[in-house]
């Protein structure tokens, strides 16, 4: 059986439904609603195990499942780039990672004035300029790319827009999909301060098992998906 | 694979010649305190080591790296001067499928003298060389403190010779600094845009049209900057004669004597490099009484710049065909002072990974 991992709630799960429903496999939750199985309608071989988005990386990782549907962000986050395959890419789920700045900071439009900003911060107060987010690969990464220095990043798991607000951070570094919440913060993102745009996509990865029949079932699904098969 | 209780031996083996060297031998702690390491090297050093959690610490690391706790004991408690060896394991992550050691043994130098620093600097690397002879290792030197004494003496603002100097061990980031200020580069368009809106009132002004103040970093401390900027655009770029010395210097390559003769050459154009230079000349004499053949040793003015960002003066390294280095080192003047709480002292010293001499004496 080819074990599919699929967010378990909310509107991820909903888009993921309706992505491959539209393609002929008809996926949707056994029993009733708080139980975590489920069953593919019109398709044999494959069965969706119900997951957290966020555990799907690891899952995949480690091989327990075979595919697997979340964010690219939280897969470049967690994983090494040849950790897992990307299939395709879903159309949904769409959110961009970006660097937030306080709106009075008219100094800083980019992440060059960030670096400059971090100089001035660190010589002023005597420690790093700080930046909170949950993303601490992808914005060091970032960062160091663009030859950011003086900055620390701070762990910030929920609100993490309130951290400049509340003092504990300068800047922050997260999900958006709207500016809304930012705004409201009275934060702006740096006009080049796109760090990852996000969506979802189709993972497989490339440690687990494969039997002969799984890879059947691969290949039939590959073609009802329109997908790029798996390669090996 | 090398079998590690042939490592051990070796590293023993360089240890005992460091101690009959005259260097008295040190223990660190494995788990150093990550914040000390992080205000040095950055949040980059996160992607480079092991990063471990104390409930009553805090967050520890894995040795990365025998310089910091080296001098720290030093600067707590030293004799003056000092001469100090150690072994023992570091800890670097590496990138799947690099196939480099995530936990190897390292044996090290380390020289505290305030009385002839170059004498001090031949004493390290003819050590190294001495104790390296017989593998067919190629040498390479450098020598940070002649680009940071141009970058010091260049005719522009304190402001860009700041943020030149601050980026000098981001190699990219600082050539692309030097273009803009040089004017080879085109000031970035959200550059412009930026000035154009400071120029629309007093940066006071700008602030209470922002909106709501948050966050800690003051309103002085956005104005000196939104000011800053415009006293910036109105610097002429470095003159391009001067802007060429500095490229120049970045490129040079030579073998150490002729190194000397091209640096004597462009000092009366550069004259901030003088006293560096001319410590350079000092060294290479006190390389040549130790035998060293300064006109063959290999000289890059840039070595140096991409490794933890501390050297700031001679750097060396030993290198065989497809390993990482066998042996690195070099001067961290600036690092004891940084550690030191106000006190500093000349240091220089390095390491020699000794899985890397098994290695290649292997081959042989």
């Amino acid at each position: 059986m080819i074990r599919i991992g699929v967010p378990s709630k909310g509107r991820l799960m909903q888009d993921c439904f309706d992505w491959f429903g539209a393609r002929g496999v008809v996926m949707r939750r056994s029993g009733n609603d708080r139980e975590y199985s489920g069953v593919v309608d019109g398709f044999d071989g494959i069965v969706p195990v119900f997951l957290s988005a966020g555990e799907i990386p690891r899952e995949l990782a480690a091989g327990r499942i075979h595919l697997g549907v979340t964010g690219s962000d939280l897969v470049h986050e967690t994983l090494a780039d040849d950790e897992v395959e990307e299939l395709a890419r879903l159309g949904f789920g769409q959110a961009d990672l970006v660097i937030a700045v306080p709106n009075v900071w008219i100094d800083v439009e980019t992440v060059d004035d960030l670096d400059g900003a971090a100089a001035g911060f660190r010589a002023a107060h005597g420690f790093r300029l700080r930046i909170a987010t949950k993303y601490h690969r992808l914005v060091r990464e970032f960062l160091t790319a663009h030859g950011v220095a003086d900055y620390s990043l701070v762990d910030s798991l929920g609100a993490t827009e309130g951290t400049v607000m509340n003092g504990t951070a300068e800047a922050i570094a997260d999900i958006t999909s709207s500016g809304e919440t930012l705004r409201a913060n009275h934060l702006r993102v740096l006009s080049d301060g796109l760090i990852h745009a996000s969506e979802a996509v189709l993972w497989s990865s490339r440690t687990a098992e494969w039997s002969k029949e799984d890879q059947a079932a691969m290949g039939r699904l590959a073609e009802v998906l329109g997908v790029r098969r798996q390669s090996r | 694979m090398t079998p590690k209780p042939a490592i051990r031996a070796e590293g023993e083996r360089l240890l005992a010649a460091f101690i009959a060297a005259g260097a008295v031998p040190v223990e660190t702690d494995l788990l150093q305190p990550a914040e000390t390491l992080l205000d040095l090297y950055g949040e980059d050093i996160r992607a480079r080591a092991y990063v471990t959690d104390d409930p009553i610490r805090g967050e520890m690391m894995l040795r990365p790296d025998f310089t910091v706790p080296v001098v720290q004991a030093h600067m707590a408690h030293g004799a003056d001067p000092a001469r100090y060896a150690y072994l023992g394991e570091v800890f670097r992550k590496q990138a799947r499928g690099s196939g480099r050691a995530s936990e190897y043994l390292q044996v090290g130098y380390e020289v505290f003298d305030r009385t002839a620093p170059e004498a001090a600097d031949a004493e390290v690397f003819a050590l190294f060389r001495d104790l390296l002879a017989g593998l067919g290792l190629r040498p390479v030197t450098g020598d940070i403190g002649i680009l940071m004494a141009a970058v010091r003496g260049l005719e522009t603002t304190e402001r860009r010779k700041a943020a030149l100097l601050r980026h000098v061990w981001r190699p990219k980031r600082f050539k692309a600094l030097l273009d803009r200020f040089a004017g080879r580069a085109p000031v970035p368009v959200a550059r412009l845009r930026l000035l154009e809106r400071l120029a629309t009132g007093t940066p006071a002004q700008l602030i209470a049209e922002a909106g709501t103040f948050v966050g800690l970093r003051s309103a002085e401390e956005i104005a000196a900057r939104a000011e800053a900027l415009a006293a910036d655009a109105e610097t002429p770029p470095i003159r391009a004669t001067e802007a060429a010395l500095l490229y120049d210097l970045l490129a040079l390559e030579a073998p150490a004597a002729s190194a000397l003769s091209h640096l004597r050459g462009i000092t009366p154009m550069l004259p901030a490099i003088e006293p560096a230079v001319g410590r350079f000349a000092a060294r290479l004499d006190a390389l040549a009484a130790r035998g060293v053949d300064v006109a063959t040793l290999a000289f890059e003015a840039s070595h140096g710049r991409t490794a933890l960002e501390y050297y700031d003066g001679f750097v060396f390294s030993f290198h065989a065909e497809g390993l990482p280095p066998v042996a690195s080192g070099g001067r961290y003047d600036a690092l004891t002072n940084v550690l030191g709480a106000g006190a500093s002292i000349p240091a220089v010293g390095g390491v020699i990974r000794p899985e890397l001499v098994v290695q290649v004496r292997g081959r042989s």
